[in-house]
């Protein structure tokens, strides 16, 4: 099937989040849109998929022009979508997913469960997707969980298949595997779009690549385009994919984490024994896949965690499991994982939100009374030393992009002397132009002497940053190795493999550049 | 699965004037979706009269032969109502001295002064992302303490009153504290808490009248003494009007409101609970406590309205001393869209609702519960401004604040 998009419009009052966009995706074709967080392409495929009307412009499928008003419109023309978060029902099976909505029925309207167990598994088994049709998703891994959205697109007959950030919540292997997937499902004649902001997942699987920036359409490239030329189009200029920073030079000890616990209420260790330190002057970054430890981790260290907390988390020689929060907030910057959700209170202005952790300190208050003008002051200034974009520290955060709400929750945990940097997934849904500011602001604070520590799930972010890594998979640490391990080898041990296993494992031409290891095997 | 429209704002390079967020002032546009909401609830309530007025439903059976007499009817109806509710709230016109015109204005102050606090006690707690169905209950005990140390102790004025009102404030915040308590340490939602403590509070009341230390002796119906003159809040006009000092307490009570939401550092943190009680924790602020707290000044605030019910203008403690005032704060919080300026003017307006009321009963025979349905009316348009806005047809900014009221269940 082919698919097409002419002159593609669409405005959000003054804001035009698409511009014209003509876009042809071929059958067999393996079609990637790239652009940064934020340049239209959500946009674009909700109006693809019916759930937004366009302003102008029209949908053509094999050359008729097709009128889409809903999802279910874009399914009956055979388009079928995977969106970033699954739209799965956790506590059904995968056979009772799929036909959700499309149930087969027998006579007075019984469930026809076992004709939607069939189907899932004669997908299951042309694609070669191993998926158990009788599986409780909930229980199902990640990856499981997103062949069952494929599969479901499939067994609506989409012909054109639109991958969202599918890549997002995978680990490296889960990736290739899903990339196997893909090809496997062109080869038999589906049209795929695949939206990324990842250039290197694009350079391995697409056989045509858009660029879109701002909205517009601002280029095609071939797979063969360097990485850096893909950068420099999805973001109109040229980009450094690297962090530019000297060698660290560590201090003494700042934060020892030893042998630290989180259980659930069931008793799991969500954190398994986990002992590790950072020293002042260095970045250490936390690798693994999502949903590995690392929240529980670092909420442990904040004293935010509702579990159970047993070990000891040392900064600068005193205790803080067991602390409050707000005083731990005296000597740790924290850029929380979520920041909509955990960071900002998005109706609050700019300025409420730079004193959010601090305003009941003496700095930012006198007898229980605000010291508005200080608040007001400080805020600009960090306003202006994070150049965070806005028309005034006195709008709500929510008008602010990612990149400068993030810029905002960096601006706080650095707005006073602190002996530690606590970031968590620092750049998640971030533009390239912040991500570089914000990776430039660590490494400044890194070299000032603060202890730093990052979590976070992007390869590309911890090899960059990190002066050692702590590589962790289902609340253990399977090793602490150097800044030039390879990523293959780190791929390996995000999916729990030991580092001497995973060297063994990776292909030749990586080893040469893998890296000493500093803690090998460290449980 | 029906996604908001995702932004997607390009942060890449903008300059600041390159894309602007619309803010606008939504002062105004609420403003005027509130008063457009009372005209209409007051053009419903004309109906309603209308065709509830016998003259009219007389007229009307001859509809068809001379229409003009039923509308005529309807109108005579309709308007009389109104003008009767206008005199008995604001200004009798048809008083002989000025004193006795502008009494219907100091009865609407006095009977809109607990309406107030007792709204506030209702606005506090939804900035803090709390839902407090319990000032009914909140106000009983403050009057149930304030009562007490006015009848039982002879103390010289001032001290009385002063002590009448800590007993009402501490009384109040003690009902209050239970909720947020209940809430903090066991997650248990405060509005069904603060519902069933509503009843509690009104069948220890109701057992309380039948003790030999609250029942006025010689008695045998559920009323206490009479409060001494010591605790009773001075009348501010002289003995023609009941208008008291709890009126200025309340515009007093509505500022300290107004400084502790805007001005203070525990107001910024039973903001930020409420706005996002996760990020609030992540940043230091004890959610738990900040729920205790608020629902403790909350509960005293209406514990005040009880104070001004039985040492301002009941004098006696009796089983209805709470006059369903508990119930209405909701409404006025709900209208005054939480804030403490809005409270006020939302209690002046149900104050005078209700004092006109009474009057338009007494000379017109239009029953008291319009005045309800009105009530009901203006709050129900206020909560749906964009109904307000098609039947107006005014282009709609959308930027109207909704105002938050609750969390879901067990949040």
């Amino acid at each position: 099937m082919k698919l097409e998009l002419r002159g593609i419009t669409k405005r959000f009052g003054s804001l035009v989040a698409n511009d014209h966009i003509d876009l042809t995706v071929n059958p067999g074709e393996i079609h990637c849109l790239l652009g940064e967080n934020g340049a239209g392409k959500s946009t674009l495929m909700n109006v693809l998929y019916g759930m937004l009307q366009p302003d102008e412009g029209q949908i053509l499928i094999d050359d008729e022009v097709a009128s889409i008003h809903g999802p279910g419109d874009a399914v009956a023309a055979g388009i079928g979508m995977v969106h970033q978060h699954f739209m799965l029902v956790p506590v059904f099976t995968v056979a009772e997913n799929v036909m959700l909505g499309y149930e087969y029925t027998r006579s007075l309207g019984m469930l026809d469960r076992g004709a939607a167990r069939d189907q899932v598994v004669e997908l299951s088994s042309r694609f070669g997707f191993d998926v158990d049709p009788d599986g409780m998703v909930e229980d199902l891994p990640v990856g499981v969980q997103q062949r069952v959205e494929i599969i479901k697109a499939l067994s609506r007959d989409a012909r054109v298949l639109i991958l969202d950030e599918p890549t997002a919540v995978l680990t490296p292997q889960e990736t290739d595997e899903l990339m196997r997937i893909m090809r496997g499902l062109a080869d038999e004649g589906t049209s795929i779009v695949f939206i990324t902001h990842k250039l290197r997942e694009v350079r391995a699987v697409a056989d045509r690549i858009t660029v879109i920036r701002r909205g517009a359409v601002v280029g095609e490239a071939s797979p063969e385009t360097t990485e850096s030329d893909l950068a420099a189009m999805m973001v109109g200029r040229t980009v450094e994919l690297t962090v530019d920073k000297e060698p660290s030079q560590p201090g003494p000890v700042t934060l020892a984490i030893e042998g630290l616990h989180v259980f659930d209420e069931a008793g799991r260790a969500l954190v398994d024994d986990v002992t590790f330190d950072v020293h002042s002057g260095e970045i250490v970054a936390v690798a693994g896949v999502q949903g590995n430890g690392q929240t529980e981790l670092v909420e442990a260290i904040m004293g935010l965690n509702e579990h159970v907390v047993t070990g000891s988390v040392l900064l600068a020689g005193a205790e803080l499991v067991g602390q409050e929060t707000s005083a731990i907030l005296d000597h740790v910057g924290y850029v929380p994982e979520d920041r909509s959700h955990d960071g900002l209170v998005s109706s609050f202005s700019l300025a409420e939100n730079l004193v959010l952790d601090q305003v009941s300190t003496p700095t930012y208050s006198a007898r229980g009374s605000l010291r508005r003008d200080v608040i007001k002051n400080t805020s600009t200034t960090l306003v202006d030393q994070f150049d965070v974009r806005t028309q005034g520290i006195q709008y709500p955060a929510s008008s602010l992009s990612g990149g400068n709400q993030q810029k905002l929750v960096m601006a706080r945990a650095l707005s006073r002397p602190i002996d530690l940097l606590l970031a968590s997934q620092p750049t998640r849904g971030v533009d390239v132009g912040s991500i570089e500011f914000l990776h430039g602001r660590m490494v400044d604070e890194r070299d000032s002497s603060t202890a730093v520590l990052i979590v976070s799930t992007e390869l590309d972010e911890v090899l960059a940053l990190a002066d050692r890594i702590v590589v962790m998979y289902r609340g253990h640490i399977v090793g602490i190795v150097g800044p030039d391990t390879s990523r293959h080898v780190l791929g390996l041990m995000m999916a729990g493999v030991p580092y001497d296993e995973a060297a063994v494992q990776a292909p030749p031409d990586d080893v040469d550049h893998e890296g000493p290891v500093v803690d090998g095997g460290a449980l | 699965m029906t996604a908001p429209p995702t932004l997607e704002t390009t942060p890449a390079a903008p300059g600041p004037e390159a894309k602007q967020p619309k803010v606008r002032s939504p002062l105004w546009d609420t403003a005027l979706v509130t008063f457009l909401s009372f005209v209409l609830a007051l053009a419903i309530g004309g109906v309603l009269i209308a065709v509830s007025d016998p003259d009219v439903a007389e007229a009307a059976s001859y509809f068809f032969a001379q229409p003009l007499d039923t509308l005529a009817a309807a109108w005579e109806s309709v308007s009389s109502a109104y003008l009767a509710l206008f005199q008995g709230a604001v200004y009798d016109t048809s008083a002989s001295t000025f004193q006795q015109a502008i009494r219907p204005l100091t009865e609407t102050l006095t009977v809109a002064a607990p309406l107030i606090v007792a709204g506030l006690g209702v606005a506090l707690p939804f900035k803090a992302g709390l839902f407090n169905i319990g000032a009914e209950g909140q106000i009983i005990l403050g009057a149930i303490g304030a009562a007490y140390i006015g009848f039982t102790f002879a103390l010289p004025w001032g001290l009385h009153l002063l002590l009448a009102v800590v007993a009402a404030l501490v009384f109040g915040a003690l009902w209050g504290g239970i909720v947020g308590l209940l809430k903090a340490r066991t997650g248990a939602h405060e509005v069904i808490v603060t519902i069933m403590l509503n009843y509690v509070a009104r069948f220890l009341l109701a057992y309380l009248l039948t003790t030999s230390v609250f029942q006025r002796p010689g008695r045998n119906d559920p009323i206490s003494p009479i409060v001494d003159d010591t605790a009773q809040y001075p009348a501010l006009l002289g003995d023609w009007s009941r208008l008291h000092l709890g009126f200025v307490v309340a515009l007093l009570a509505a500022a300290f409101v107004w400084w502790l939401l805007n001005r203070s550092v525990l107001g910024f943190q039973f903001r930020a609970v409420g706005a996002n009680p996760s990020a609030a924790r992540t940043a230091g602020i004890k959610v738990e406590r900040s729920y205790v707290l608020v629902m403790m000044i909350a509960g005293s605030l209406a514990g005040l309205a009880g104070s001004f019910q039985v040492l301002g203008t009941e004098k006696a403690l009796s089983g209805g001393v709470s006059a369903g005032i508990g119930f209405d704060a909701i409404t006025v919080a709900l209208l005054g869209r939480g804030s403490p300026t809005g409270t006020v003017l939302a209690g002046i307006l149900f104050g005078g609702l209700r004092a006109g009321g009474v009057t338009m009963q007494a000379r017109t025979g239009t029953p008291i519960d319009i005045v309800l349905v009105v009530q009901s009316l203006i709050v129900l348009f206020v909560a749906a401004p964009p109904l307000v806005r098609a039947i107006f047809r005014i282009k709609g900014g959308g930027s109207i604040e909704t105002l938050q009221v609750s969390k879901g269940w067990g949040a």
